[in-house]
């Protein structure tokens, strides 16, 4: 047996040490996923990814791949699960698609989209989550985030600036900025920086760039994310 | 000002501004300045060149710290059901109304607050309190008449009655372990004496890389270990010897032996007890491990609700060290240098699992790591670290002393040894029992004297509720596996108020990290909060099971897949219970538009019929 695996009977190869998400978007194979970025090591936190192996539940992003896995991903029991997960990011934080900037480029919405699901279903939280106006370029709107810890990440280990961390437990669980004050405006956060680009959904914003793609041309806008597979190949590093 | 900065410079230069220190930095800081003030978190943050952020998400996991200031006393009521069962919600009302509070708030002058906090271990001594981390036994009425005056006239702790502050052990049945003779340094000695028999390939391994490449005793220890077939007695059940092996085979230039005295489990008070009489033969299992895998170094990871321990542990190991059982060469074997301190938790159940555990041990959030790899290769600061009980560090020591061969004739075949039972609830006598492993249900009822009991929840919330018609089954890993909690509840007690605190204290100890969990932990308290208000119907229950399968399914660590078993357990086993409450309707919206007058009505300071809708029926 080579070094493949399959995803719902289709073959998929992949080199040793990929994890089983990333070897099966390498080869076109798509597998739900929110804090998972391919410039970055997996997370396995939002379990959007979660798929069955051999028919036992596993995180698919943080899974090594190995030879003869048999993987099951999208089967009606674990949409249904997957979809559920949507449902909780959804009431957890407060998302209102239509005043977003980040409608039609928003990894949440899009997966909505491709998953079906129709409505949040269960009872809103409204958490009371003030929105951070005071960088003179940046806008931090925490009612969005879903916790993916991508700007945690993408700060620490490519700005090394350290801007983002989080703080509280469980359902309290929160996004704070590297300042006394609590206040974006006294970190040392650029526009530049990596924790700027790499939101999943609307939280980090630049401000005055409102609609600069309309809707209608976004990215997810004419493709369901679920035939984007290319868009999320892992980055082949040079000398790796 | 300049007083608490000295302060604080000298817990800092105590640490060596190290911050994997964190957590203790914290704490002692806390204990001289009340709170955590940005300010003092911004300077924490300097000395030990930690970003700010991270240093104050850290404060800000775990309960026991406040990055807000929470009053110069502050009163945290256990809310364990043993403790609500003993009438604990009704005292925290009446301690409120004395001190003109609310749950939770801090009074207008920055005296005093009053809220909740999950189970103390104080379960057969409740209903417990704890007063600026103090742990006080016993409350009733009267004292907490004294308890307020006491506040209200600002008398020190130091100055508050001594008895309030007595911990009993109430040890009421006691085999190998609780009653052992044995003297300190008795196992090690004995322990050293083992020599291997026969020289194989694992004897001939080094045992710490460079040194001692001839000593064959640590192997021989570890035969006796495996052949005892202890397993963990923190309710995995992992075969020890196996996991010590997998440390001491896993190359590496340093390695750790952890004892994880993070009793969380609601219910659970045995680590509590072996820490008050048998910290010597805890400590002497952790030599013995350090002995066989080779590390040098162990540490206690001591729950904060038992911040009273701490001073009695460090004055027992100093006598070790004295004595020549911890420090270098011990017992004058060349090379044999082991140490161990104790760090102490702030209120995080979830630091009960090994990984997340070591995350606190390194100064950071309590939050489970991915796995593999494990603890065993890649543990404390990323070295082979075994992590293990306190209860199975002390039955190691006896294993060490007295032999493999004799440990595995007590209990069952497949559960060797005692396991000690931490019984409370509705029974005559609570309190500690160690029993060889496969002794029943029922034999323990009685025992405690439990008349006319419905249920038993073996190992706490996250273990399994127990009905009567299974009270014949044993207590095993085989059978009915159990980390030591054994809560009884009589055929008085409704077991949906059971299902639904501990529905409430899974939503309030998840971490946080992975949605299932963080999300649905607090469905789940919802739900049966909204049941419990009489608004739930078949559908609440329908859903109850649907966020427990993706929750058994999804979830990131052992807390998330636990989480939903004891609504699961008393939805199968005492159905009616729920059935009662529910609305004949097949949905019913959670919001309730007469509680959402509440706040209207308290405003106004009223609450006549007038000031309510007549919508409930």
């Amino acid at each position: 047996m080579s070094n493949t695996f399959t995803v719902d009977g289709q073959e998929v190869p992949f080199e040793p040490g990929q994890t089983v998400l990333q070897a099966a978007l390498t080869a076109d194979v798509f597998i739900p996923h929110l804090c998972y970025h391919p410039e970055f090591r997996p997370h396995g936190s939002c379990k959007l990814c979660t798929v069955e192996v051999n028919g036992r539940p596993a995180t698919s992003c943080t899974l090594p791949a190995a030879a003869g896995m048999e993987i099951e991903s999208n089967t009606a029991e674990i949409m249904a699960k997957r979809r559920m997960l949507l449902q909780m990011l959804l009431v957890e934080g407060n998302h209102f698609c239509p005043s977003c900037e980040k409608s039609g480029s928003c990894k949440l919405q899009a997966l909505c989209y491709a998953l079906g699901v129709m409505s949040p279903h269960f009872d809103q939280f409204y958490p009371d989550r003030p929105v951070d106006a005071s960088h003179p370029e940046m806008l931090l709107d925490f009612n969005r985030c879903i916790l993916c810890e991508l700007c945690i990440r993408a700060s620490a280990e490519v700005d090394q600036k350290n801007v983002f961390a989080l703080s509280g437990r469980g359902i309290t669980k929160h996004l704070i900025v590297n300042a006394e004050s609590g206040r974006l405006a006294d970190t040392n956060f650029a526009p530049s920086d990596k924790a700027a680009q790499v939101c999943p959904v609307g939280v980090i914003l630049r401000k005055r760039r409102g609609f600069a793609v309309p809707i209608g041309s976004r990215p997810y806008d004419a493709q369901p994310i679920s035939d984007q597979a290319e868009r999320f190949k892992p980055v082949v590093k040079e000398g790796s | 000002m300049t007083e608490a900065l000295e302060g604080l410079a000298d817990i800092l230069a105590r640490h060596g501004c190290d911050g994997t220190r964190l957590m203790q930095i914290l704490r002692e800081t806390q204990e001289v300045l009340g709170w955590l003030s940005p300010s003092t978190l911004t300077e924490i943050a300097r000395s030990i060149g930690w970003p700010r952020a991270k240093v104050e998400g850290v404060a800000g996991f775990y309960s026991f710290f406040h990055t807000e200031p929470m009053g110069r006393y502050r009163v945290l009521w256990s809310d364990n059901i043993t403790d609500r069962m003993l009438g604990s919600r009704e005292l925290m009302q009446a301690m409120c109304q004395s001190l003109w509070l609310e749950p939770g708030r801090v009074s207008e002058d920055g005296l005093v607050s009053v809220d909740t906090t999950s189970c103390t271990g104080m379960c057969d001594q409740g209903p417990a309190v704890l007063v600026n981390y103090r742990a006080i036994t016993r409350m009733t009425p009267e004292r907490v008449d004294r308890m307020a005056e006491l506040i209200r006239a600002e008398t020190p702790l130091a100055e508050w009655p001594t008895e309030w502050f007595h911990v009993e052990d109430n040890v009421r049945r006691a085999d190998i372990l609780l009653d052992n003779t044995l003297r300190p340094g008795e196992a090690l000695k004995a322990a050293l004496a083992r020599e291997a028999e026969t020289e194989t390939a694992a004897n001939a391994r080094s045992w710490r890389e460079g040194v001692h490449t001839d000593t064959l005793g640590p192997s021989a220890v570890l035969e006796e270990i495996k052949k005892s077939n202890l397993r963990g007695r923190g309710g995995a059940g992992f075969t020890t010897g196996l996991k010590w092996e997998a440390c001491r085979h896993a190359p590496a230039d340093q390695r750790f032996v952890v004892c994880n005295a993070d009793e969380g489990e609601p219910g659970t008070f045995k680590d509590r007890v072996l820490l008050t009489r048998q910290a010597d033969l805890v400590f002497e299992g952790m030599t013995v491990a350090g002995y066989v895998i080779g590390a040098k170094r162990g540490y206690v990871y001591l729950r904060g609700e038992y911040r009273y321990l701490l001073e009695p542990l460090n004055e027992i190991l100093s006598r070790r060290r004295d004595m020549n059982l911890l420090g270098e060469s011990i017992l004058g074997r060349a090379g044999f240098d082991f140490d161990i301190e104790v760090h102490l938790g702030a209120g995080a159940y979830v630091c009960g699992e090994e990984s997340a555990l070591i995350e606190s041990l390194e100064g950071k959030r309590g939050v489970p790591r991915n796995r593999p790899p494990y603890p065993v290769t890649h543990g404390f600061l990323g070295k082979p670290t075994i992590v293990n009980n306190v209860e199975t560090f002390a039955a190691a020591a006896l294993v060490a002393a007295r032999g493999g061969e004799w440990y595995r004739a007590i209990g069952t075949s497949k559960s060797t040894g005692t396991k000690l039972l931490s019984v409370s609830g509705d029974v005559a006598r609570p309190g500690i029992y160690e029993y060889p492993f496969g002794v029943t249900v029922q034999q323990v009822l009685d025992d405690a004297g439990a008349a006319n009991a419905q249920a038993v929840q073996v190992s706490g919330p996250s273990g399994l509720c127990v009905a009567d018609n299974e009270f014949g089954h044993r207590i095993a890993f085989e059978e009915i596996p159990t980390a030591g909690a054994f809560m009884v509840f009589n055929k008085d007690r409704d077991m949906f108020d059971v299902a639904q605190n501990f529905a409430q204290f899974f939503a309030h100890e998840s971490c946080g990290f992975c949605t299932p969990c963080r999300v649905g932990t607090t469905l789940l308290k919802n739900l049966m909060d909204k049941i419990g208000r009489g608004h739930g119907t078949q559908v609440d229950v329908t859903e109850i099971r649907q966020i427990a399968d993706l929750m058994q399914a999804a979830a990131h660590c052992g807390l998330g897949h636990t989480a939903s078993r004891p609504l699961l357990d008393t939805l199968k086993k005492f159905r009616p219970a729920y059935e009662r409450r529910l609305q004949s309707l097949r949905f019913q919206p959670a919001f309730d538009l007469d509680g959402a007058l509440a706040q209207a009505r308290q405003m106004t300071g009223r609450d006549d019929s007038g000031a309510h809708l007549e919508n409930a029926e």
